[in-house]
């Protein structure tokens, strides 16, 4: 077990929503992960930070499995989540990306109506039954609640969600995965793409998911790693630098990498 | 200071010329269709009437209509489509949703591309030995349209995957992170999405189908039938294949007979490929992203 890790694990009573075991993981014969050990704690915000390249989408993108879909992937070690590892034979990738959703940086909602979007993972889902009319009002009124929304769109629930401005876009994004009850959410830049107020806006709402939700950013923004976030993971070329509270590793970092990352020498 | 100076004169001269230039040959580019319909219409609209359109030809195909042949030539291009629209869509889903990047795929690509690029004529024998002779449809409808349906095939496939291809990984992802199966994406969002342009592509198909005559000739297109086909497996009449009959083959025919028979031709592929635009336009309006 690195450095890192050290920091904050090792109090066993503390809960794990995600633990990692030695994980690499190899594109090709590139390797883009080299020995992740991390423990995330349950129903907090953890930052990934790290220059571009340094892997953190990647290692967000293992967490639920999607980056089987984007190509040849190899990955050795272990992820589990809440005690279970994700990697192991017998587990239905569908239920891991159900259970563990994900925001991407580029709001994208489906072209579809806005009560459409956040239906989709209920249907898809849903075990053969329709479910009555109600029930889906209360499901769509429910996530939209949820997400701060539900006021600004609750009489245009028919309009395409692609004609919405971006941060109500990526508000509803998060909210079409609440539906399905995931109990971690990924988010990968999922800011970048907004304007300051959008920023703000969507940022207190993570903010109020924190406690019901496992949350893990990954950002550029160190304001916003600062201010959003309880616990934050530095990266670097593929390896976990520094993991600890947002507040220690802002004010005294242990390592002089990522002392450097944060007052901008690179990245 | 931000006065014109010589050199941009010169070089704003050189710019003009080059631009009025692309607009003459674009303008050269439209000439021929212009002309071709002009004549068409010229030589062959005095024939054009109901009567024409729906009786059957008389005389040893010297006079009368030639409803036999309309309606053979929407009965082949329809059963081709039958086939090849299902199996193209099928192919192209595989090759732009599932099909990994490895040996098999490209060899799949090399193959389609190679099926574009045989001649009619090539294709006209293979359907002979394949249809006609091996499954022993004869010379029919069927035949006829299988042999059509192989020759669409390439264009079907591509222009499907090439719409499928451009809705964006986005939606995908989308979908995928909420943890549905690629069925579902496929079925849910991508292909309400492509829907289309894959039209598009079928609608063009048709109207190159339409025009076809080496294929069906020795498959299914009979020179004179009396009768209407009864069903896929009887020969039929054909507009192409009627248009070079009563051109070169049968002696006695009025100067304004093949006119009129190019001329419907002709405006069927016209119709079908307005139709396309019409609604390619349409469906474009309706999505957004």
């Amino acid at each position: 077990m690195n450095q890192a890790s050290h920091n904050v694990a090792q109090k066993s009573t503390d809960k794990y929503a995600i633990h990692t075991t030695n994980l690499n993981l190899w594109y090709g014969t590139f390797q883009a992960l080299f020995n992740v050990n991390l423990n995330i704690k349950d129903g907090i915000i953890t930052s990934l930070i790290g220059p571009s390249g340094c892997g953190k989408s990647t290692f967000l993108r293992s967490v639920n499995r999607i980056n089987e879909r984007l190509g040849y992937v190899r990955i050795d070690g272990s992820i589990d989540v809440r005690g279970q590892n994700i990697y192991a034979k017998n587990v239905e990738i569908l239920q891991v990306r159900k259970q563990i959703g994900m925001v991407f940086q580029r709001p994208n909602p489906l072209p579809i109506s806005v009560r459409e979007n956040i239906l989709f993972g209920h249907k898809i889902h849903r075990s053969g039954k329709v479910s009555s009319r109600s029930e889906q009002d209360d499901i769509v009124e429910s996530a939209l609640r949820t997400v701060l929304l539900w006021d600004k769109v609750k009489d245009q629930l028919d309009r395409k969600a692609t004609e919405l401005s971006l941060e109500e876009q990526q508000k509803l994004c998060i909210a079409r995965l609440l539906p399905v009850k995931p109990s971690i959410l990924l988010m990968d830049e999922p800011c970048s793409a907004l304007d300051p107020k959008g920023t703000e806006a969507v940022e207190e709402l993570i903010w109020e998911l924190r406690g019901d939700y496992t949350i893990l950013i990954v950002t550029h923004n160190m304001a916003q790693a600062r201010r959003a976030s309880e616990e934050c993971i530095f990266m670097l070329m593929g390896k976990v630098i520094e993991h600890t509270a947002t507040e220690d590793m802002f004010v005294t970092p242990k390592n002089s990498e990522t002392a450097d990352y944060i007052e901008g020498r690179y990245g | 200071m931000f006065e014109i100076s010589e050199i941009n004169k010169r070089n704003q001269k050189t710019q003009k010329l080059f631009q009025i230039l692309f607009m003459m040959m674009t303008v050269l580019l439209i000439m021929p269709v212009v002309a071709i319909l002009g004549m068409l219409i010229y030589k062959g609209g005095s024939i054009i009437s109901v009567d024409f359109l729906f009786s059957n030809p008389t005389n040893g195909m010297t006079a009368g209509g030639i409803f036999p042949a309309i309606f053979g030539t929407v009965w082949l291009v329809a059963v081709a489509l039958l086939v090849s629209v299902p199996i193209g869509v099928a192919a192209a889903i595989y090759l732009s949703e599932y099909a990994p990047d490895n040996w098999l795929t490209r060899i799949i690509n090399l193959a389609i591309i190679n099926l574009a690029g045989v001649p009619s004529i090539v294709h006209a024998l293979f359907g002979v030995g394949a249809f006609v002779i091996f499954f022993g449809f004869g010379t029919s409808i069927l035949a006829a349209s299988l042999t059509l349906a192989i020759m669409t095939l390439p264009v079907v496939i591509v222009a499907s995957r090439e719409s499928l291809q451009a809705v964006p990984l986005a939606f995908r992802m989308a979908c995928w992170n909420m943890g549905a199966t690629r069925w579902q994406t496929i079925r849910r969002v991508v292909l309400p999405n492509a829907v289309s342009g894959i039209l598009t592509g079928v609608i063009l198909e048709v109207s190159r189908t339409t025009g076809e005559t080496a294929p069906i000739m020795f498959t299914g297109a009979a020179f004179f039938l009396p009768f209407l086909p009864q069903s896929v497996f009887d020969q039929t009449m054909a507009l192409s294949l009627h248009l070079f009959v009563v051109s070169t083959q049968v002696p006695g025919v009025p100067e304004d007979l093949p006119y009129g028979v190019a001329l419907v031709l002709i405006a069927m592929v016209l119709i079908m490929n307005s139709l396309s635009i019409a609604f390619r336009m349409y469906l474009r309006g309706k999505k957004k992203w």
